[in-house]
């Protein structure tokens, strides 16, 4: 088959630099590349954007929203151009909408945040050596393992008026009323499953920092907390910068906890997902549609924003990885080298067993 | 490098045909409606054979027991339960979208009463003929309403559903009052238990006041009991009047006194049940599923053999429950319709309810049960749940249910919990509901 | 793995100079850290360990302990062991797939020049951009005009979606730090691609692989509306759905007891799973989170 001609040249891409993005671009690579990725491609495109497209367009219609003279709901879908969100930005359902935006966006900023300094925490202390840390990592997955319908409802039960939450307290704070406290609850609850996924992948990017680099930085009389900020942040970065990113695209799309724990139509914990739920709820599906879309849009933004501020190496890393195998790095890439050449080493040579096998 | 790019265009090109198709009939579905009128004008219930049930709460496996009574005396008209989630939300959003798609997978809904007017609407549940349905005067009036959309009949109610107040008889009785038969005298009895050194503590009222269906149960429960109406009989919302301020005072104002305990505005009915078991709660309004878990002995319930139950009081004369229950309907895309139909005969048969009743306590629509010295002696709340139903209002029956419920929930809500004064409320809620059940 | 062994030995030497409270911080922190987490979970294993009848209380400690939840459970007509057992088939199923098929992709990412790669990246992270509530009716209508209601697939599919993504992006990280003298060694010595990929980069890629493939198990186990709106069948219902039906005996009481019960359940198998993989996760998403 063809596969085996255009893998065999890629020795030549892999020594050339620069000028070799262009020359290698033949007819083959592009074939074998669209076949290869066409499976990925096929079921995303299917089974996710099929529908997007499919709720981009109902987000233009209306249907089933009048009733003819007998009391029948009259059949049939309507055309009204952008309505659909010209309506979601006037009047009441305009405070509406800001409202969720905010919402919507506290969420993502305090969880988020919440999550990656918990995380780190997490990671830091489960990175010291002690016994039985195997049983440690094991229950900081429980969070995460345990399905959300399920642990959407073990909190509600918590944060009953006269649930456990109280009674550990000592207090009568009514979780699920308006205002800070049912914020509050949503916080915790999201936080408490996911911080450990953060946490998780924190520590993995620790441990592959080589020790010689630490102690480097021992010798070198670097205090604690500017080996953190200075050697071992920079070096986790990649990892919690992917974490990071899919948990924002999540928590932009929050639903359950807040759903469930608090409930529907609470002015305080109001997402947008839960204006497009409640909108398809009412067969509202045209609404339902256009809230949809300008979550999307929003999600998409910020994601975007994210990446181009701070990703560089999440999103675009595909194309920019060659300066370091270049030696071209910039000052990051030169931190970042230590590691990796560590860690190609030990592939290498692990390698050579599993390969010569 | 030209190759590849027209090779990829081509293949963009033909993903983009591909998706417009698969597109197009995703979106054609729901697009030539009109075409559905065959059988909504009743009497077409035809075809025999297999069937399925669509219901939320197979309760205590009771339904199991029903169908196999079904089944074994029609094998060839065999039923298949097909069970929804408990959380009626997700049940009706199974349904409808069953219906959208025209599915026929289900053959008999088991619906919400208060779903019945938007599925009828919708023509998604045939319109059944009286004529067939031989037993409907044997039900309670009240119930029958229920099933009917402007005037026709949709579904037949299976069970019902009405509040009762429960209220702890041994204090009442060491306070020497009797039961309560107004909110005034509620509130003057709950001073007196309150003397007692013994419930010193005790909250003296409440219902489900969390921002929910329960909400708008309540609500209702609160205006009608003062003489008020949420929805008058012309189908017209008529609900900022003196009377419904009246009713909804009653309920802003026994929570500003403490007269409803403050942790009640986050009840539903089982933290309301919890309250009342632990023996915090002199008063409670709630369903009579409450009767059996509350006077269980075996240490769960503190006040085992210490309550009674007694028709709702309203502000001042009798009160006015608020109607619950299900009514069984015929998928409008249903096959073997006329199996449907004599399956819900047989489920709201006299005999099936009896046995229904028997096993999992769900009130029932048939009259005649109410009166039954045996079931009676099964639940002594039957007299008062009778009374509960018979006088009960049913809920608005409107298309955009789901619309009304929250505009009535964000109102009551906004009042018990002190954002918006009552009047406020109540006019938000007349403009609101005007411009809902108008359109 | 190496990897992992590696660093506790530095600290130790650390730990041993540092005043006390160096050494027992940590142990204060990862003391508080598991409670943390297990605290909810050991409070959800209480909660199905009480009768139904007390499942108001707050003891810490059951009285009496009583496994009628789990009985709940698992009697006769719940249909919750099948439940499970079509959720093993359609997570295992979905993680198998991701797992194949992500590894074509990002393999195909990390190693293969052409151009648009960006834009493929791109494109593959903004279908997990869509609200997922919002997919469903479209979805459902699709489905249902290609008769795959009350499939297998209608479940596996759109979860194997959900999960790609991510897959796609880990494996692609990890793909890429590998050598690629690696495989031209391997060519050298007479392999051809394919075997070289198998031969050498799969046994290297292994904790990454496992990574992926618990995050996109408990993804798809955990997977609720999907399996909800596309299967109104008993025999493939999966466990969560079956959860979402559990009723109390009368219908307006909720049985939080059997529901805490069945989440626990659903929660073991996964908790043994992690206990057995741990170190190959941890391993893996080391290797594929840095790069």
């Amino acid at each position: 088959m063809s596969t085996s001609a255009p893998v065999a040249e890629r020795p030549t891409p892999e020594t050339t630099k620069r000028p070799k993005r262009r020359s290698s671009f033949n007819e083959g690579t592009g074939r074998l590349a669209a076949l290869l990725l066409s499976p990925t491609m096929i079921v995303l495109i299917l089974v996710v954007g099929l529908p997007i497209l499919a709720a981009l367009r109902e987000s233009l219609y209306q249907s089933g929203q009048r009733i003819d003279e007998s009391g029948f709901v009259i059949q049939g879908s309507e055309f009204v151009g952008l309505d659909n969100f010209t309506a979601i930005f006037s009047g009441e359902t305009g405070d509406r909408f800001w409202n969720a935006f905010y919402n919507t966006t506290f969420f993502t900023v305090a969880c988020v945040v919440l999550e990656t300094v918990l995380g780190v925490a997490m990671a830091l202390v489960m990175h010291k050596a002690f016994k039985g840390r195997a049983i440690v990592r094991a229950s900081i997955l429980v969070p995460w393992a345990i399905p959300t319908v399920v642990s959407a409802l073990l909190w509600k039960w918590i944060f009953q008026a006269d649930g456990i939450a109280n009674d550990l307290l000592g207090t009568q704070i009514l979780w699920s009323t308006e205002g800070w406290q049912s914020v509050l609850s949503v916080i915790i609850a999201d936080t408490w499953k996911t911080a450990p996924f953060i946490g998780l992948l924190v520590l993995a990017g620790l441990q592959t920092i080589p020790d010689e680099v630490y102690e480097a930085a021992k010798v070198d009389g670097a205090r604690v907390w500017s080996t953190f900020v200075h050697i071992t942040m920079p070096l986790v970065k990649p990892a919690l910068l992917v974490a990071v990113l899919f948990r924002i695209l999540d928590t932009l799309r929050i639903f359950d906890l807040p759903f469930v724990l608090v409930g529907p139509n609470k002015e305080s914990v109001e997402t947008l997902s839960i204006l497009a739920y409640l909108e398809a709820n009412q067969t509202r599906y045209g609404p339902a549609a256009a809230y949809a879309t300008l979550l999307f849009i929003y999600v998409a933004v910020v994601a975007y924003v994210f990446v181009k501020l701070l990703g560089a190496d999440v999103f675009g890393d595909a194309i920019q990885r060659k300066p370091k195998k270049n030696g071209r790095s910039g000052r990051r890439r030169g931190k970042q080298e230590a590691p990796a050449a560590a860690l190609a080493g030990l592939t290498a040579s692990s390698g050579g067993g599993g390969g010569g096998a | 490098m030209r190759f590849e790019r027209s090779h990829t265009r081509k293949a963009v090109a033909l993903t983009v045909a591909s998706s417009l198709v698969l597109l197009a009939s995703a979106c054609g579905g729901g697009d030539d409606g009109g075409s559905g009128d065959s059988g909504s004008s009743g009497g077409a219930l035809e075809g025999r054979g297999p069937i399925t049930f669509a219901t939320g709460k197979d309760t205590s496996g009771n339904l199991t027991n029903q169908v196999a009574a079904w089944n074994s005396q029609h094998p060839d008209e065999k039923v298949t339960v097909a069970e929804l989630p408990e959380s009626a939300d997700q049940q009706r959003a199974q349904m409808i979208s069953n219906a959208q798609n025209k599915s026929d997978a289900f053959s008999v809904l088991n619906l919400d009463v208060v779903w019945t007017a938007e599925f009828a609407a919708n023509r998604w549940v045939t319109q059944l003929p009286e004529d067939q349905f031989p037993d409907l005067g044997k039900l309670l009036p009240s119930t029958l309403d229920t099933a009917k959309y402007r005037d026709k009949l949709y579904a037949v109610p299976v069970t019902s559903d009405g509040g009762l107040l429960y209220y702890r008889k041994d204090l009442l009785a060491k306070a020497g009052v009797k039961p309560p038969t107004t909110w005034a005298e509620m509130v003057t009895d709950c001073q007196k238990v309150k003397a007692l050194p013994e419930a010193k503590s005790i909250g003296c009222y409440a219902g489900q006041f969390e921002k929910y269906e329960g909400l708008t149960v309540n609500f209702s429960e609160a205006v009608n009991g003062a003489g008020g109406v949420v929805v008058g009989k012309d189908g017209k919302p008529n609900v900022d009047t003196p009377e419904a301020l009246a009713g909804l005072t009653a309920l802003t104002e026994g929570f500003k006194t403490g007269f409803i305990p403050k942790a009640a505005i986050t009840y539903q009915e089982e933290p309301g049940r919890r309250a009342f078991q632990e023996g915090n709660l002199l008063f409670h309004r709630n369903w009579p599923y409450v009767y059996a878990l509350a006077g269980k002995t075996d240490g769960s319930s503190k006040i085992a053999g210490k309550f009674a139950v007694a028709p709702l009081p309203g502000l001042k004369g009798p009160g006015v429950s608020t109607l619950g229950g299900h009514n069984y309907a015929i998928s409008e895309f249903a096959k073997n319709k006329a199996t449907a139909a004599d399956f819900i005969k047989f489920m709201s048969s006299e005999e099936r309810q009896r046995a229904n009743i028997e096993k999992t306590s769900q009130a029932p629509t048939w009259a005649s049960l109410y009166d039954d010295a045996a079931l009676n002696k099964q639940f002594p709340y039957l007299a008062p749940l009778k009374a509960s139903i018979e006088g009960a209002q049913s809920r608005p029956k409107v298309v955009k249910y789901g619309d009304v419920t929250t505009a009535i929930q964000e109102a009551a809500y906004g009042a018990l919990t002190g954002t918006t004064t009552p009047k406020d409320a109540l006019a938000g809620l007349q403009t609101k509901l005007s411009q809902l059940i108008t359109q | 793995m190496a990897v992992a062994e590696k660093a506790p030995r530095a600290i130790d030497v650390k730990a041993a100079e540092a005043p006390w409270y160096r050494r027992w911080l940590p142990l204060i922190g990862v003391g508080l850290i598991v409670l943390y987490c297990l605290l909810p979970f050991f409070w959800m294993v209480v909660s199905s360990l009480r009768r139904p009848t007390d499942q108001f209380e707050n003891t810490i400690i059951p009285s009496p302990i009583s496994l009628t939840n789990f009985s709940d459970v698992f009697k006769a007509g719940t249909g919750f062991q099948r439940g499970l057992l079509n959720s093993l088939i359609v997570a295992g199923t979905v993680t198998i797939l991701t797992l194949i098929i992500g590894m074509v992709a990002a393999y195909t990412l990390a190693r293969l020049e052409f151009r648009g790669k960006n834009f493929v990246l791109a494109i593959i992270i903004v279908t997990s951009m869509f609200p997922g509530i919002s997919l469903v009716i479209p979805l459902k209508k699709l489905f249902v005009n290609i008769d795959w209601i009350n499939t297998y697939q209608a479940m596996i599919v759109p979860s194997l979606s959900f999960a790609l993504p991510l897959a796609v992006w880990l494996l692609t990280a990890f793909f890429r730090q590998m050598p690629r003298e690696l495989e031209q060694a391997a060519m050298v010595d007479g392999c051809t691609p394919a075997q070289a990929f198998r031969k050498v980069i799969l046994p290297l890629a292994a904790p990454g692989v496992f990574t992926t493939a618990i995050i996109t198990f408990i993804a798809a186990w955990n997977e609720f509306l999907i399996a909800l709106s596309m299967v109104n069948r008993k025999e493939i219902q999966t466990a969560n759905v079956v959860i979402s039906q559990f009723t109390g005996t009368s219908g307006r009481d909720q049985p939080f007891g059997s529901q805490m019960a069945a989440g626990v359940v659903v929660t073991i198998p996964l908790v043994i799973a992690v206990l057995l993989f741990q170190r190959r996760i941890v391993a893996g998403l080391t290797a594929g989170g840095v790069k």
